[in-house]
């Protein structure tokens, strides 16, 4: 039993991945990776989410009627981003405006969505609170790992922390500006994708 | 999975509606205390940065105290509010704007605005304006700080708006924003003339009154070219700027 638990809490982040596997939520990974503090901040909030929407949902699963499940889905999910998305807007003023409307959609992330139906509908409510948190944490480990390949090579630091010394300032890397657009997080996460892949072949899909 | 009968589904989904609206409006109602405040510092921050002060060490409340000096203008008089008046005049008085002299698509002007005076060791040394115009999506805010002359800019933050992120966005961005220094916004006539232009184009319009564009927002750019023509035309803050103009300049007047 405890085996289990510990599965579910870990299967997520390499064998499982949301992003490397089931390819969910690649729009705000798109989005938020160019530096390393707002994936950080928008993986912790996301894992929040799912944690808690698959959790209550799982604890009222039997009085969700069929015909209405998905809304109800959407609607506790809709209620926590916006708890989060107030709680952010109070107390960590400037990472809301950097995050601006990628918090909001949140309630659209298919890892939310995906883990509340496939998962949460079906399973007792601290297993499905732990595949959420493991979700969360693949979510966060695919992004942390692009943001911070965007950040080194597209701004020369992490987590703001200069590390490679800019030409602009005086120093000698040139940043490469096609890390900064959104579009190289595409490549950057197929290249994951592969890895994992390689590493792991059971995840290959047979065609 | 329940029983399914037809009336379940609907109060389902009513009490859990109740429950969820319940909690939305409880939080933003008990938030809404820190989220002004944090407002507040962010719009006083913005007042800042657009004249170049903004210092990242220290508090921006003290700064803020420091070096600004608040005041209302009357846009009808084109006249600062006296000091010992402030408190008295009914700040939500506007009027609405018929459509040709509505170039920013404000719809609303309200009548008194707050200007912001930059304290300098004998005088003042810049006047920070509040602008705000349609871009393609939405209303766009910034502070705009002129120099004593009050013609040439010397900054400007956008600091709130809703456009696409990448591209009409981009009006946040401080390197392009540092473009705007040292543009002067009226001609020897005194016409509005600083406008947004498309990047690499002249369009008859020399260095000093044009802002290079952001590419692939052309209509931001339209947005806010109207809007400076709007706030620096004659319904906006043109009539104070010439005033100060006549009374000799940001100093000689603030001393009254």
């Amino acid at each position: 039993m405890k085996d289990r638990k510990r599965d579910l809490l870990l299967r997520s982040i390499i064998e499982r991945n949301p992003i490397a596997l089931l390819v969910l939520g690649i729009c705000s990974a798109l989005a938020v990776t160019s530096q390393m503090q707002t994936a950080f901040v928008m993986s912790v909030c996301v894992t929040l989410v799912v944690a808690c929407s698959s959790c209550i949902i799982s604890l009222v699963r039997a009085q969700i009627p069929n015909s209405v499940r998905i809304g109800v889905q959407i609607t506790v999910i809709a209620t926590l981003v916006i708890l989060v998305d107030q709680v952010l807007k109070a107390f960590y003023f400037d990472l809301a405006k950097q995050l601006s409307i990628y918090i909001g959609l949140i309630i659209t992330n298919c890892i939310v969505m995906g883990r509340a139906e496939g998962f949460a509908m079906s399973n007792p409510p601290l297993n499905s609170f732990l595949d959420g948190i493991g979700n969360g944490l693949g979510y966060g480990f695919v992004l942390m790992s692009v943001s911070f390949i965007r950040e080194l090579f597209g701004s020369g630091t992490l987590f703001g922390w200069e590390v490679l010394p800019l030409t602009t300032n005086g120093g000698w890397y040139v940043r490469n500006g096609l890390l900064l657009l959104p579009v190289s997080a595409f490549f950057i996460i197929a290249l994951i994708i592969w890895l994992l892949r390689t590493i792991d072949p059971v995840q290959q899909e047979k065609d | 999975m329940a029983e399914e009968s037809v009336a379940r589904p609907f109060y389902t989904v009513l009490v859990l509606a109740l429950v969820c609206s319940a909690l939305v409006a409880g939080t933003a109602v008990g938030l809404r205390p820190f989220q002004e405040a944090n407002r507040k510092v962010d719009q006083q921050k913005n007042i800042l940065r657009a004249a170049g002060l903004f210092n990242p060490e220290e508090k921006v409340v003290v700064q803020f105290q420091r070096l600004i000096q608040p005041r209302l203008v009357d846009l009808t008089t084109g006249r600062f509010v006296d000091q010992t008046m402030q408190d008295a005049v009914k700040l939500e008085e506007k009027r609405t704007l018929t459509r040709d002299e509505d170039p920013a698509g404000l719809f609303q002007l309200e009548r008194y605005v707050p200007v912001y005076l930059v304290r300098q060791e004998n005088g003042y040394g810049q006047i920070i304006l509040p602008l705000r115009g349609k871009g393609l999506w939405s209303t766009m805010y910034a502070y705009v700080a002129l120099d004593a002359d009050l013609n040439t800019i010397r900054g400007i933050s956008f600091y709130e708006h809703g456009e696409t992120p990448g591209l009409g966005g981009e009006i946040e961005n401080p390197s392009w924003q540092a473009g705007w220094q040292g543009k002067r916004v009226y001609d020897a006539d005194d016409a509005v003339v600083l406008q947004v232009v498309k990047s690499g184009k002249t369009d008859g319009v020399s260095a000093e009154h044009r802002i290079d564009g952001i590419s692939g927002a052309t209509m931001t750019g339209n947005g806010v070219s109207a809007m400076l023509q709007f706030w620096f035309g004659e319904n906006g803050f043109g009539p104070l700027l010439q005033t100060l103009q006549h009374q000799g300049g940001l100093n000689e007047r603030s001393k009254t």
